[in-house]
């Protein structure tokens, strides 16, 4: 099994030449096997975020409602009532092309368990999907399998999937991106951290055996695919979502006593990463017995035990004199609990196995000498503004919103929904597609959390800063938009290989424009994850910076979703030019993806949402859209559709062309549903917002202002097709 | 009447349940761990819904024969109450209390959405506070909610009066005669597949989950 | 001993799953499948050396766990 160590044996482990040097540097010696698998895997760029950590450093991490920012297994934000959210987002993209189910699935349960290994209850999750060109034949096989691993996993384990977004494009055929949040409950004073202390204190294994599921999973994800990928599917981890909820209940039920020094989840790379990091924040040592891990299979090696991926696992330093009411929670739950090392005052990690020490190595080093690089980037060009005068409408307002609303970008995502179980726990105020954010209230309070998760990779790609600033902004507008306050986001920095310099620069544009944003908006990042490589045979996906944004509402029940009702007026706020690069108008029905995205200007987008937040709040709005793909119109027959409820649309403004108008993709605007235009838009003047009212609500059909009639029914008709006719059609 | 909610690992709605019985009963619902024998001083024996061991093997076949299961058994001989919902109806059939079984839904997918029921009869402790004939909405979440059973069952439990709830806008799982909820012959075990538990409360969507406790409540 | 229990739907109940695969395989050429059941395996290894006694063992396993009589019927092959 154990091969001889070498620099041939070490770049097949994923380090460089220069990379093994500083192994054999820290080491003084040739690693064994083990030893080599340890540095490998803690310096891969899932571990060690050696490309990304430089620029990751310049996002903004504070407010005084953070209490704990990156670095931790999830963000903590403070929300009132002495409680605080905890919450992350996580990618498993590249198990989830090999097997999409399980890759899916797995991905669910990982994120799970690094909240509630903080101490929190998950209350909900959420997933911001990419997959490939629907017209790709693999296509649906991967959309297949990731929505019946998301659903099969999460509706199991009992948390509500309450919200994600789904977005297609060709980029993404070879490397489909799945990327799955949670959001716990904790009480602030008691929110576990991962930091191990106490010399001699014992270190437990709990949850699942060990087998040989996954191993080098996270050296997977840190290289490009090629066509032997699909040779990679043994490595692919299985998750059991029972074993999940048994150790979710295990061990929030040992939190509510005083046993827990420190805990962590096994993730990507297993033991190894769980063991370094613990002892390492803890600026201790550790010293394992492998053969006191619960083993499913025979004959592992130390090797495979510290690398393993095996599912449902959680590693734990308990005060001693607690070890046996600990141990009799666990098996109340039949779940393994196994002492397998303790705490030194060493530094050094120790691997024993059947009697041999099979690594040992300075925690020091391995953690402050990973390689850190400051690769080469390369600005993306701009990209010209659109005229959109010049811009010729050849299909006219009511064909092309017919056909706006039912192309996959747009279209409902019901199907999908379905699938997904929003409602355990009973606290779904606000379910998939009834507003811009979901609600969900807080057990036995009348507060309530708005979640979301936001990015619009056409625009990344055209513009790697001005589209990680909209997604930021668009999380907040979408928050703002069920009349949440922003608190906080986790981000998912989803690109391709970073050794290629114009990647690097979407990179560092990415994190520019996001930093400005989450400085202007008060809108701190307090986790996330970055999954680079995301390339198959040379071709690299959208820049894709997913942004999951959680608000805040002290009443839960001032939530305004999206639906509109009869004799309202609908006013549009913010300010529209007509901006046409980039849209969804100009792909879907002028075939060109030319052109700069829509600006975001951080000022207006913050007065405009602030101004509009309030009204909600004071309860004047009954309904409340944020305007993003598609335009106002769009949104408009977005907010027809979740009631049933028409509207006669009045006309644009003459100096706009009425395309531009009506599909073009301004940035920081909100459809308003209010019963009163006029004292609104006073208000909003008085606030310096700007505000016109575009429609009244009432009837069966929406009435165009270019005199075309579309009724609601054959609306929801065309917006619902799509994916029933794609995905459960006949395959002849 | 006092409830109590028997807690097999992997359920997952038992703190729904939790909620909306406390809601109509006035105080929380004694917890039973699947691994307890003693229902004594419980009234109204409640199977909350989720995934029971997983539901590996079969939904509720492993539940269905847990320690707990003898004595809830002799709680049904004594003529006591039972409610099961969605996993809890399963693991009723599974343990025998209710007659049929639930399939894989005929989709092959889980259904997550609301649905409206049709109250069958309105003359048993479950179902006075609603109408005979009128329909309510309850939350759908299973993937194996396709009711099966023999003809010969079907026309009994149709003669007998013992089809609690159909589904009243659309058949989306399958069940066979749309039957959505059954009795058992004595109308004292009801199993039905959609959630009243999770409509209790308006700012949910929907309260109207809630007469179903509340007339088990006032029985 | 090794007992194998295969577990299959009854005649009668609708089996979608073995509808899905016969549809699936239609799609990928097979030509002539008239009909497809979809059922369970579950192999169990067990202490009793005795083939006969092994096999009443997974009959009664079978009865009271492994299949459910209303929609499921069963058969136990011994050996190994």
């Amino acid at each position: 099994m154990e091969r001889d160590v070498n620099q041939a044996l070490a770049r097949e482990f994923g380090l460089n030449a220069e990379e093994y040097q500083r192994v054999l540097d820290i080491m003084g010696r040739t690693p064994s096997f083990t030893e080599l698998g340890v540095f490998s895997v803690m310096w891969s760029e899932h571990c060690s975020y050696k490309s990304s950590r430089v620029w990751l450093k310049q996002l903004p991490t504070k407010a005084p409602w953070v209490i704990h920012g990156p670095g931790e297994n999830a963000g903590v934000v403070a929300i009132g009532d002495g409680l605080a959210a905890i919450f992350k987002m996580e990618s498993h993209n590249h198990p989830s092309f090999i097997e999409p189910y399980q890759g899916a699935a797995t991905g669910v349960g990982g994120i799970l368990r690094d909240v509630f290994t903080m101490g929190a209850r998950p209350i909900a999750n959420l997933n911001a999907l990419r997959f490939g060109s629907p017209s790709n034949p693999r296509t649906r096989h991967v959309v297949d399998g990731v929505v019946r691993g998301i659903g099969g996993y999460g509706n199991c384990v009992g948390v509500p999937t309450v919200g994600g977004e789904i977005n297609f494009h060709p980029a993404y055929n070879g490397n489909p991106l799945v990327n799955a949040m949670t959001v716990g409950i904790a009480a602030v004073d008691k929110i576990f951290l991962s930091a191990a202390a106490g010399i001699g204190n014992p270190v437990i294994y709990v949850g699942s055996k060990t087998g040989r599921d996954g191993i080098h999973g996270a050296t997977m994800a840190s290289a490009e695919f090629d066509a032997n990928s699909e040779e990679k599917r043994p490595t692919v981890q299985v998750g059991d979502p029972f074993t999940e909820k048994l150790l979710i209940e295990a061990c929030l039920e040992l939190m509510a006593t005083d046993a827990i020094v420190a805990i962590q989840d096994m993730g990507a790379a297993g033991l190894t990463s769980s063991s370094v990091e613990m002892a390492g924040k803890g600026g201790v040592g550790i010293e394992l017995d492998l053969d006191h891990v619960p083993a499913r299979e025979t004959g592992m090696t130390a090797y495979e035990f510290m690398l393993s991926e095996s599912q449902e696992r959680m590693l734990m330093v308990l005060r001693p004199d607690r070890q046996d009411m600990a141990r009799a929670i666990f098996e109340k739950w039949d779940l393994d609990f196994s002492v397998i090392g303790t705490i030194t005052d060493t530094g050094r990690i120790v691997v024993k196995h059947q009697g041999a020490i099979k690594a040992d190595i300075p925690l020091g080093p391995l953690n402050d000498q990973a390689p850190l690089y400051t690769r080469p980037t390369v600005e993306t060009p701009k990209r010209e503004l659109l005229n959109a005068a010049r811009i010729e409408d050849r299909l006219g307002l009511t064909a092309a919103l017919k056909k706006l609303i039912a192309c996959p970008d747009l279209c409902s995502r019901a199907w999908v929904w379905d699938q997904y179980d929003s409602t355990v726990g009973g606290q779904t105020v606000k379910r998939p597609g009834a507003a811009d954010a979901a609600v969900v209230k807080l057990e036995g309070l009348k507060r309530g959390l708005a979640l979301t998760t936001d990015c619009t990779p056409r625009y990344c790609l055209a513009d790697p800063e001005e589209g990680g600033k909209q997604a930021v902004a668009e999380a907040w507008r979408n928050l703002t938009a069920v009349g949440a306050r922003p608190l906080a986001i986790t981000d998912n920095m989803n690109f391709g290989n970073p050794e290629k310099p114009e990647i690097m620069g979407q990179f560092a544009a990415a994190i520019r424009g996001m930093t400005a944003a989450c400085e202007a908006l008060d809108f701190p990042v307090v986790s996330g994850n970055v999954s680079l490589y995301n390339e198959t045979e040379g071709k690299g996906i959208l820049p894709t910076p997913a942004i999951g944004g959680l608000g805040v509402l002290e009443d839960a029940s001032k939530a305004v979703g999206i639906g509109l009702t009869p004799w309202l007026d609908v006013v549009l706020v913010g300010q529209t030019k007509g901006w046409l690069g980039q849209s969804l108008w100009l792909r879907e029905i002028n075939g060109s993806e030319e052109g700069a995205p829509p600006p975001v200007d951080l000022t207006v987008e913050r007065t405009n949402g602030d101004f509009v937040r309030a009204r909600i709040l004071s309860g004047e709005v009954r309904a409340c859209h944020d305007v993003s793909d598609g335009g106002v119109l769009v949104a408009l027959a977005e907010m027809t559709m979740v009631n049933g409820v028409g509207a006669r649309v009045y006309s644009h403004p003459r100096e706009i062309p009425g395309h531009a108008f009506w599909f073009g993709e301004d940035q920081g605007r909100y459809l308003v549903a209010v019963p009163d235009s006029a004292s609104f838009i006073r208000a909003a003047e008085a606030a310096g917002v700007p505000a016109m009212r575009i429609a009244t609500s009432g009837g069966g059909d929406l009435t165009l202002p270019d005199g075309g009639t579309i009724s609601i029914e054959s609306l929801r008709t065309a917006n619902a097709a799509f994916f029933p006719e794609w995905m459960d059609s006949n395959r002849s | 009447m006092k409830p109590g909610i028997v807690v097999f690992p992997g359920i997952n709605r038992e703190r729904d349940m939790a909620i909306a019985l406390e809601q109509s009963f006035g105080e929380k619902p004694r917890m039973i761990w699947h691994k307890e024998t003693d229902l004594s001083g419980i009234d109204l024996v409640v199977i909350p819904g989720g995934f029971s061991f997983g539901d590996y093997l079969r939904c509720g076949a492993m539940a269905a024969r847990s320690p707990v299961m003898a004595s809830i058994h002799a709680h049904a001989a004594r003529g006591g109450y039972i409610l099961g919902v969605c996993n809890g109806f399963q693991i009723l059939t599974e343990a025998g209390l209710l007659p049929g079984a639930l399939l894989r839904n005929a989709s092959l997918r889980f259904l997550s959405m609301d649905c409206l029921l049709r109250v069958e009869r309105a003359d048993t402790v479950f179902t006075r506070q609603y109408e005979k004939g009128q329909t309510f909405r309850a939350v759908m979440a299973h993937g194996d909610g396709n009711y099966f059973a023999d003809d010969g069952t079907l026309d009994r439990l149709e003669g007998e009066g013992l089809v609690a709830f159909r589904y009243a806008d659309g058949n989306r799982n399958g069940s066979a005669r749309d039957i959505a909820g059954v009795f058992s012959e004595n109308r004292r075990i009801l199993g039905l597949m959609p959630h009243p538990e999770d409509l209790v409360d308006p700012l949910m969507g929907s309260a109207d989950g809630k007469p179903l406790f509340d007339a088990l409540a006032a029985a | 001993m090794k007992a194998t229990v295969t577990v299959m739907l009854k005649n009668g109940v609708l089996d979608p799953q073995g509808k899905a695969i016969a549809h699936a395989l239609g799609t990928l050429g097979f030509d002539g499948v008239n009909d497809v059941r979809a059922g369970k395996v579950i192999e169990l290894d067990l202490a009793e050396s005795d083939a006969e006694k092994a096999r009443a063992q997974a009959e009664e396993m079978a009865r009271r766990l492994l299949a459910n009589g209303v929609i499921e019927s069963f058969r136990v092959d011994v050996g190994g």
